[in-house]
C-alpha cells in the first residue's frame, strides 16, 4: 500500500479500500457479563446472524482482530487487561462498547469495584445502550460503525491529519 | 556423496529410534509448569481465572481465581429501596434472571408477613420454570461446544429464543424482567400468553429429544465426559454443592420438593432426576432430564392456573418491619438463598447472599487435582457456574 502510506490516495480508491474493510471486520469478543450472553446470541443464533454483515467472530486472538467489543461490567480488576488487549490489537482497530456498564457503570454507579465506564481507559467508538442491549441493538452499532468506517480516509494517518468522521 | 545400503539404512533408522526413546525418557522426567486459563476464556463462562500447575499434561494444583466479576452486590443492596434491590438482583445469574428475583421477595414477604394470591405464587413458579429453561439450554449448547462440537450451541440459541419470548411477551423483559414484587406480581398474564406457552414447550420438548441423540448418544461425547470429574456425594456434600451438581452424584435432594417456600410446585406431579455416577456425563445428563421435566411443570401449571387477583394488600411505600428472614429456591444452578436484615427501614440492613455457582466452584481445587488438560474443560464446562453467580 504505497499509495496510502505516501498520503496521496485518489477517492475512489479510499472508497473501494473502505468497502473491503468495513465487510470484512474480525469481531473479537471481550464477554464479561450478562450483554456477552446477547452477544452470543448475535454471533450464534441464527435468527441474527452477525456474519451477514460481514463481521467475522472468533478471531484466534486480538492480534487479529479490528474491533473488540467490549460486553459487560468492567470492574477494577479487569481493567489492566483489557488495557493490554486493546494495545496487542493492530491498527487500525474500532471499539463498540456494549451495554449500559460499558458505556458509564449502569446500574453499579454507586459499586465500589465498578469500572464507570470502558472510555476511562480505551476509546470508545460506538456505544450501544441498553442493560443488556437487545442483539438488534448490538447490529445496529455494528452498522454505525461499518458507516464511520466508509467515510474514514486512511490516508489521513500518514498525512498527519486529524482523523475527521462526519 | 557415497550410496547408502538398505542395512546401513535400517541400522540409521534404528539408532533415530533409539535416540527419540531416549529423548522422550528425559522428557517424561519433566519440571513444572504453570498454565494460566482466563480470565477471559471461552471454557470459563465470562471471567474466571484458572492458574494450574502442570507436570506434563496431568494437573498437579489448580487454583481457580475469583473476583473479576465482582460488582458488590451486598453492599448496593444497603442503598437501594426493595423494589430497587430486585432490579439489581435480576443480574447476578443472569441467564436465569428471574429465578434470582423470587428467593428475594419471599424473605422480603416473610418479613412483611404477606402472601402472595395463589395465582400470583403459580404464575411465578411457571415463570422461575422458564428462566430454567432458558438457562439450562444454554449449557445444554455450551458444554458440546468446549467438547469440540459447534452445531449443538447453534441450535441452543435457535430454540431458546421460543422460551425468551415467552418471558418478553409475559413481563415485557427479554434478559432481565425484574417481575416479581413483593405481594405479587406486575402484571396479570397476557392474552393468548397460555396456548403460545404450551406451543412453545413443545419445541423445547422436540430440542430436548433432539439433543438426548445428538450430544448423549454420541460417542466422542461420551468417551471425553464419561468417568470424567466424579464427584462422590459426601465430598459434594462437605464441598456444598447443590443443584444439578449433587443430583448427579446420586444425591436425592431439590429444594423445588424439600423446601418450605411458597411456590406452586407441591401442586404438580413432577420428579426429581438423580444420577448414581456423578461424572461430567452425569450432570449433562441431569440436566437435560430437568430441562424436560420442567416443560412438563409449566404446562402442567398453566393448564391448572387459579383465578383471582395477582397482587395481595401491600402498602405502595415498602417498609418491612424489623426482622431477619432467610428464603431459599431450587435455582437453575442450585440453591440460592438471600439473609435479609431488616431494621424497618426503606432499605435493607444487609442481605446476604447465598449463591450456588460459588460453593460449585470451589470443589474445582480438588476435581482437578491428577486430570489431564484436556479434562480440565470438561470439568468445568459440567459444573456449570456462572460469574456473576460465583462473584456477585
Amino acid at each position: 500500500m504505497g499509495l496510502v502510506e505516501s498520503g496521496k490516495m485518489p477517492a475512489p480508491l479510499t472508497k473501494l479500500l473502505n468497502i473491503g474493510r468495513k465487510y470484512s471486520l474480525w469481531m473479537y469478543q471481550w464477554g464479561l457479563a450478562c450483554c456477552a450472553i446477547e452477544m452470543g446470541a448475535v454471533i450464534g443464533s441464527p435468527r441474527y446472524d452477525v456474519m451477514r454483515l460481514g463481521v467475522i467472530p472468533f478471531p484466534a486472538s486480538p492480534r487479529q482482530a479490528d474491533l473488540v467489543v467490549i460486553s459487560g461490567t468492567v470492574t477494577d480488576k479487569m481493567v489492566p487487561s483489557i488495557l493490554r488487549l486493546y494495545q496487542q490489537m493492530p491498527d487500525p482497530k474500532y471499539v463498540i462498547s456494549m451495554g449500559s456498564c460499558a458505556n458509564c457503570g449502569g446500574p453499579y454507579w454507586d459499586s465500589y469495584s465498578v469500572t464507570k465506564g470502558v472510555d476511562q481507559i480505551i476509546p470508545v467508538d460506538v456505544y450501544v445502550p441498553g442493560c443488556p442491549p437487545r442483539p438488534e441493538a448490538l447490529l445496529e452499532g455494528i452498522v454505525l460503525l461499518q458507516e464511520r468506517i466508509m467515510n474514514e480516509d486512511p490516508a489521513a494517518r500518514w498525512r498527519g491529519d486529524p482523523i475527521v468522521v462526519d | 556423496m557415497t550410496a547408502v545400503g538398505a542395512d546401513q539404512r535400517q541400522q540409521m533408522a534404528y539408532v533415530a529410534t533409539q535416540a527419540a526413546d531416549a529423548r522422550l525418557n528425559v522428557e517424561i522426567e519433566t519440571e513444572g509448569m504453570t498454565l494460566n486459563i482466563g480470565p477471559q476464556h471461552p471454557a470459563t463462562h465470562g471471567t474466571l481465572r484458572l492458574v494450574a500447575r502442570l507436570d506434563g499434561e496431568q494437573v498437579v494444583e489448580a487454583e481457580p481465581i475469583m473476583g473479576y466479576m465482582h460488582r458488590g452486590y451486598e453492599k448496593l443492596a444497603e442503598v437501594r429501596t426493595y423494589p430497587q434491590v430486585t432490579t439489581l438482583i435480576n443480574r447476578i445469574d443472569w441467564l436465569g434472571s428471574f429465578a434470582n428475583e423470587v428467593p428475594f421477595i419471599l424473605a422480603a414477604e416473610k418479613l412483611m408477613e404477606v402472601e402472595a394470591p395463589p395465582r400470583a405464587q403459580w404464575i411465578r413458579t411457571a415463570l422461575f420454570e422458564l428462566s430454567r429453561i432458558a438457562n439450562i439450554t444454554l449449557f445444554l449448547g455450551d458444554m458440546a461446544v468446549q467438547l469440540g462440537a459447534l452445531t449443538p450451541v447453534f441450535m441452543a440459541f435457535r430454540d431458546r429464543e421460543f422460551v425468551l419470548n415467552q418471558i418478553e411477551a409475559a413481563t415485557g423483559g427479554r434478559f432481565h424482567p425484574n417481575f416479581d414484587r413483593i405481594g405479587g406480581l406486575k402484571d396479570d398474564l397476557p392474552q393468548g400468553w397460555i396456548d403460545d406457552t404450551k406451543q412453545a414447550m413443545e419445541k423445547m420438548r422436540d430440542f430436548c429429544d433432539e439433543f438426548e441423540e445428538l450430544v448423549l448418544g454420541n460417542e466422542i461425547f461420551q468417551a471425553r465426559s464419561r468417568g470424567i470429574g466424579i464427584v462422590p456425594a459426601e465430598v459434594g456434600l462437605a464441598y456444598g454443592l447443590s443443584g444439578a451438581n449433587i443430583r448427579a452424584s446420586g444425591v436425592d435432594w431439590d429444594l423445588r420438593r424439600d423446601g418450605h417456600e411458597a411456590l406452586a410446585y407441591d401442586q404438580v406431579d413432577w420428579k426429581v432426576w438423580t444420577h448414581p455416577d456423578g461424572d461430567s456425563f452425569a450432570r449433562y445428563w441431569v440436566r437435560l432430564q430437568e430441562t424436560r421435566e420442567a416443560t412438563h411443570i409449566v404446562d402442567q401449571l398453566l393448564d391448572g392456573l387459579p383465578s383471582g387477583p395477582i397482587m395481595a394488600k401491600v402498602p405502595r411505600i415498602i417498609k418491612v418491619p424489623a426482622g431477619e428472614a432467610y428464603a431459599a429456591t431450587e435455582n437453575p444452578l442450585g440453591e440460592m438463598g438471600y439473609y435479609v436484615v431488616s431494621k424497618g427501614d426503606l432499605v435493607p440492613f444487609r442481605v446476604k447472599i447465598r449463591s450456588a455457582s460459588f460453593s460449585n466452584i470451589s470443589i474445582t481445587p480438588w476435581l482437578l487435582k491428577g486430570v489431564y488438560v484436556p479434562d480440565i474443560i470438561t470439568i468445568l464446562a459440567s459444573l456449570y457456574f456462572i460469574l456473576g453467580d460465583i462473584d456477585r
